[in-house]
């Protein structure tokens, strides 16, 4: 029954979608207020069944329902609760409902939290969310419903043993919120063109919605890489596989955009760039979806590929992007600016910022999509790797860093080269030194891609510094955007740094120990001392202990895991890890050997690995920061003083 | 004039992924089609003392078929493989991948034998030597030793019917020198 | 029951082809070998794993390419060139992660850098023309208030 009421309920929200979509939209043509008004309910609506039919998805996990197809596939009985509701988004059919879901929820968002916006223009935004919502719902309703029945089954063929994990709970949730947040920005955009109207008003509303989609996919990513890294066992945190090259396309683009609204908004200009920034980033979301359910590029992320989908989300992608893309060319007179600015401006700075990040996400995009071209031109097959992508991403990135320092300390709309070196001058000569100084005090030699690394996070770093410095200003009287910035930046030299040095100086070592044996890193002792068997809720394990001492004193205890998981049999390895500020510890259990209790173990030292996701914790506190800056609340506030002053 | 460039851009990248559709990413082609099958010399199934090899064939056309008793696709092809040999009266070498020796027996005496002979490639190197990745895979040899066609995965009807039997026509029309 | 238990759990694991790491414990002639070995784990594509170098494969055809690498290296001494020659003779350019630098590939390589020439001319395109703009241009709707502005303080 319940699965029939999520059914139900999903068909409603469809219906209620397409009330959304078209009428609000038809109304702000006629100038029918009736019409226009219908959004916002529309959207709680559609917003209010997503939640049902959700919830009753969850219900059929919470209790074990397997005369649900979907339940069979990636439930059992024996799994833990909270991955039993972590399974509800296991595979695509679930996914895509939540993608629905949190669509809807972005939706009600805007609607509720755009008092200042004017209600023809939010009738739009919202419209265009719910024409979205209809291709999504339509999605899911024809090729990939989660609520299927079949005969009650004994149990489910549980959940992929490397999805039984917390990672599951938080990293897709995150990562859709950030993927469906960035079409906020998109309806904003194609709203904007349907009005003919563009100008710093939009910009203005436009920038919160953009960044706090920013946070979430920042965040998303990160989490992502974080659980690669502890959950697969060999240390490793990217892999530029296809489905993560798919997440960082839009995060480039999206933080192009992010910058380019700036400019939008102070200077009203780069209208057709941010507009094209705005189709780019969420084309790029949907893009990503395709890749990872069409069976199109190969991929650990993939889910079950069917072509049939493929093609479905073929023509939504098609129709959504070209039609938003034929507006821009049908209407690309209307946002041309006239404003200027020299060529030693800000504005050339954030242009040249925008450039460089279309180039970097353009490479990725090639070089995730080669495969495919010379597969369809050559018939033949070819494999990118990481290899290609470092040796593409690394100089684009030392470009970026650059423009990043120069861009942040230069004067709106003209400055001079002198003025420009007296202020630039100070951070470089503090990166030189800090990139030279700093790895002398960890390591002993000069290495070229260390000093490469640092310098590069050391100038954006102290460019950051520098900026909050010349405000002038007490820290605490600085507006949100200016934090923002900092933290940003910030955020992002220490990733840089993480990468740098993680790339550089990670020690990994396979080794032989029986019981007894000890190995020695650095200033930390590695003994083995043995492998015992255990039994988990759904799995069994082979559990080593690992006691490691610190400069001779005992500093803790890791376990390893190997997992074989009851239903599905595939072994899973569960590193031992130590976290730290400065370095993580890492064990991975390899296999038994001959005899005499004797096993292979992989020890890796990794200097400044936490550092990757500490940054981009430290760039999703500043967008947070940027998209809460009271600029964008007092106006509403003032509004509604104005109006109480009428009453 | 640019403001057109994006969608065309786009439509661009929409007509890649299209055939992205109807491709499939994992079927790798082989680049030993026109090469020499790679030299090798095994014992054989039923009398290990005996070797056999890439030279045991010359002469004829012939089917080297890469299969296993732990491999699940390979069942689902037996009976059209078997009945391709008897239709086409093929010669037909099997390579037994990674396997051991009595599965395979039993395998064969439960399922049929469509082989003239078993070469058992234990440790899977004449496998990696011949540029095998999966289980089953069948390659047709013509009379001069030359690869001429790889096939991966298991075979079915319509593959024997539309490539497979016309190929083998085509190449006992060749001479042998 | 416990030893059987015990058993059959090494056996699985002994057959299993799951996709965790590969850990094997390998004796080299020289630090400079090991790093080709590492190197070459990296760059290999694992051809049965959806997407994993040999590196990170556990894979059985993952294996036994990582145990023919070793003995290419150690044994025979070959180089790293003719070990990946020797791949790429029998898989296919697919086996590699670092696509050769060929005909077909050129867009490849080329590709970024060519894009990003590309973005600095449209940059420099972009300046030249605001540059050529007229200084300041108000848009009819400012001119009239401006005008009422002026007006109105006349008053």
């Amino acid at each position: 029954m319940i699965p029939e009421l999520g059914h139900f309920s999903l068909i409603l929200s469809l219906a209620m979608a397409c009330v959304l979509g078209v009428l609000p939209l038809y109304g702000t043509f006629r100038g029918n207020a009736n019409y226009i008004a219908l959004a916002k309910p529309a959207t709680y609506g559609m917003w209010f069944f997503v939640s049902i039919s959700f919830a009753c998805l969850v219900y059929a996990f919470v209790t074990d329902d397997f005369s649900v197809r979907y339940v069979v596939l990636t439930s059992n009985s024996a799994l833990p609760l909270v991955y039993k509701v972590s399974a509800v988004w296991g595979a695509h059919e679930g996914s895509l409902l939540l993608w629905g879901l949190i669509l809807t929820i972005w939706a009600a968002a805007v609607a509720t939290f755009s008092r200042s916006i004017p209600s023809v223009m939010l009738a739009r935004v919202l419209s265009v969310m719910g024409l979205i919502a209809i291709g999504f719902f339509l999605f899911v309703l024809i090729t990939s419903n989660p609520f299927e029945r079949v005969p009650m089954q004994a149990d489910g063929r549980d959940l992929n043993p490397l999805l039984q994990d917390f990672g599951l709970a938080i990293h897709p949730p995150m990562l859709y919120t950030g993927y469906v947040g960035l079409s906020v920005a998109f309806s904003f955009a194609v709203a904007a063109m349907i009005g003919g109207k563009l100008d710093a008003a939009w910009a203005r509303w436009a920038r919160p919605w953009t960044n706090v989609a920013w946070v979430f996919l920042t965040i998303g990513i990160a989490l992502g890489s974080w659980w690669a890294y502890y959950e697969l066992g060999w240390g490793g945190w990217w892999f530029w596989d296809p489905v993560e090259n798919a997440s960082l396309m839009p995060w480039l683009v999206a933080t192009a955009l992010m910058h380019s609204l700036i400019v939008t908004e102070k200077r009203g200009m780069f209208k057709a760039w941010t507009v094209l920034l705005a189709i780019g980033a969420f084309s790029l979301s949907l893009l990503g979806t395709f890749l990872v359910r069409s069976g199109v590029l190969t991929s650990v992320h993939a889910f079950a590929s069917d072509p049939a989908r493929g093609l479905f989300i073929l023509i939504f992608l098609a129709l959504v992007i070209g039609l938003s893309l034929a507006l821009f060319s049908a209407r690309a007179t209307k946002l041309s600016s006239s404003a200027k600015f020299e060529p030693l401006s800000k504005e050339t700075g954030l242009l040249a910022n925008n450039v460089i990040l279309v180039v970097m996400a353009s490479a990725v995009l090639l070089g995730t999509l080669f495969p495919l071209i010379t597969d369809a031109l050559a018939d033949d097959k070819i494999s990118v790797g990481p290899p290609y992508f470092n040796m593409i991403m690394v100089p684009l990135a030392v470009v970026l860093v650059i423009v990043m320092g120069m861009g942040l300390l230069l004067r709106w709309k003209s400055d001079h080269v002198a003025r420009l070196a007296s202020i630039l001058w100070l951070p470089l000569v503090f990166a030189i030194v800090a990139a030279i100084v700093l790895p002398l005090i960890f390591a002993p030699s000069f290495d070229g891609l260390v000093f490469m690394g640092l310098l590069m996070s050391s100038w954006v770093a102290f460019t950051a510094l520098m900026w909050i410095i010349k405000q002038k200003r007490s820290p605490f009287k600085l507006s949100g955007t200016s934090w923002g910035a900092m933290l940003g930046h910030i955020g992002l030299a220490v990733t840089f740094t993480g990468i740098t040095l993680v790339s550089v100086y990670n020690v990994e070592k396979d080794i032989r120990v029986e019981p007894g044996d000890k190995y020695t890193i650095g200033e930390y002792e590695f003994g083995f001392d043995g492998v015992r068997e255990i039994e988990g809720p759904n799995y069994t394990a082979f559990r080593g202990t690992i006691n490691i001492k610190r400069n001779g004193k005992d500093f803790t205890v890791l376990h390893p895991e190997k997992r074989t998981y009851h239903v599905q049999t595939m072994p899973m390895t569960e590193a031992g890890i130590d976290a730290g500020f400065f370095r993580d510890l890492f064990v991975a259990l390899g296999e038994p050997l001959e005899d005499k209790g004797a096993w292979s173990l992989r020890i890796q030292y990794k200097p400044f690995v936490r550092w990757i996701w500490l940054g981009a914790i430290l760039m999703g506190l500043g967008g947070l920061f940027a998209a809460f800056d009271k600029r964008y609340h007092r106006l509403s506030r003032r509004r509604k003083i104005k109006q109480e002053e009428v009453v | 004039m640019i403001r057109y460039l994006p969608l065309g851009g786009f439509v661009i990248l929409l007509a890649l992924l299209y055939f992205g559709l109807g491709n499939d990413p994992r079927n790798i082609p082989s680049p030993l089609v026109g090469k020499p099958v790679p030299v090798f010399s095994l014992p054989e199934l039923y009398d290990p003392a005996k070797k056999v090899g890439s030279e045991t064939m010359k002469g004829k056309v012939w089917m080297l078929s890469v299969w296993a008793s732990w491999c699940v696709s390979c069942r689902a092809e037996h009976a059209v493989v078997s009945q391709f040999v008897k239709d086409t009266q093929l010669d037909v070498m099997g390579l037994n991948y990674k396997d051991e020796s009595p599965d395979a027996k039993a395998w064969l005496s439960q399922f049929g034998n469509p082989y003239s002979l078993v070469a058992v490639d234990a440790d899977g190197l004449v496998g990696i030597d011949s540029g095998v990745y999966g289980v089953p895979e069948s390659y047709l040899v013509d009379k001069k030793g030359i690869i001429r066609h790889k096939f991966t995965g298991p075979i079915n009807q319509k593959i024997v019917d539309d490539t497979l039997k016309p190929l083998v026509q085509t190449l006992r029309g060749e001479t042998a020198s | 029951m416990r030893l059987l238990h015990t058993f059959m759990l090494l056996i699985l694991l002994a057959l299993s082809s799951a996709a965790q790491a590969g850990i094997e414990v390998r004796d080299f002639d020289n630090p400079e070998q090991r790093e080709v070995y590492d190197k070459l784990m990296y760059e290999l594509r694992c051809l049965v794993c959806q997407n994993e170098n040999l590196a990170a494969s556990n894979a059985d055809l993952a294996k036994d390419l990582r145990d023919e690498v070793y003995e290419m290296l150690t044994q025979k001494k070959l180089s790293e060139a003719e070990i990946k020659k020797f791949l790429v003779d029998r898989y296919g350019d697919f086996v590699l992660y670092k696509p050769p630098v060929k005909k077909s590939t050129a867009l490849l390589w080329a590709g970024p850098f060519i894009l990003l020439l590309l973005g600095f001319v449209i940059l420099f395109f972009v300046l030249r023309h605001n540059r050529r703009q007229p200084k300041v241009k108000l848009d009819n709707n400012k001119h009239d208030e401006i005008k009422k502005l002026l007006e109105s303080e006349d008053k």
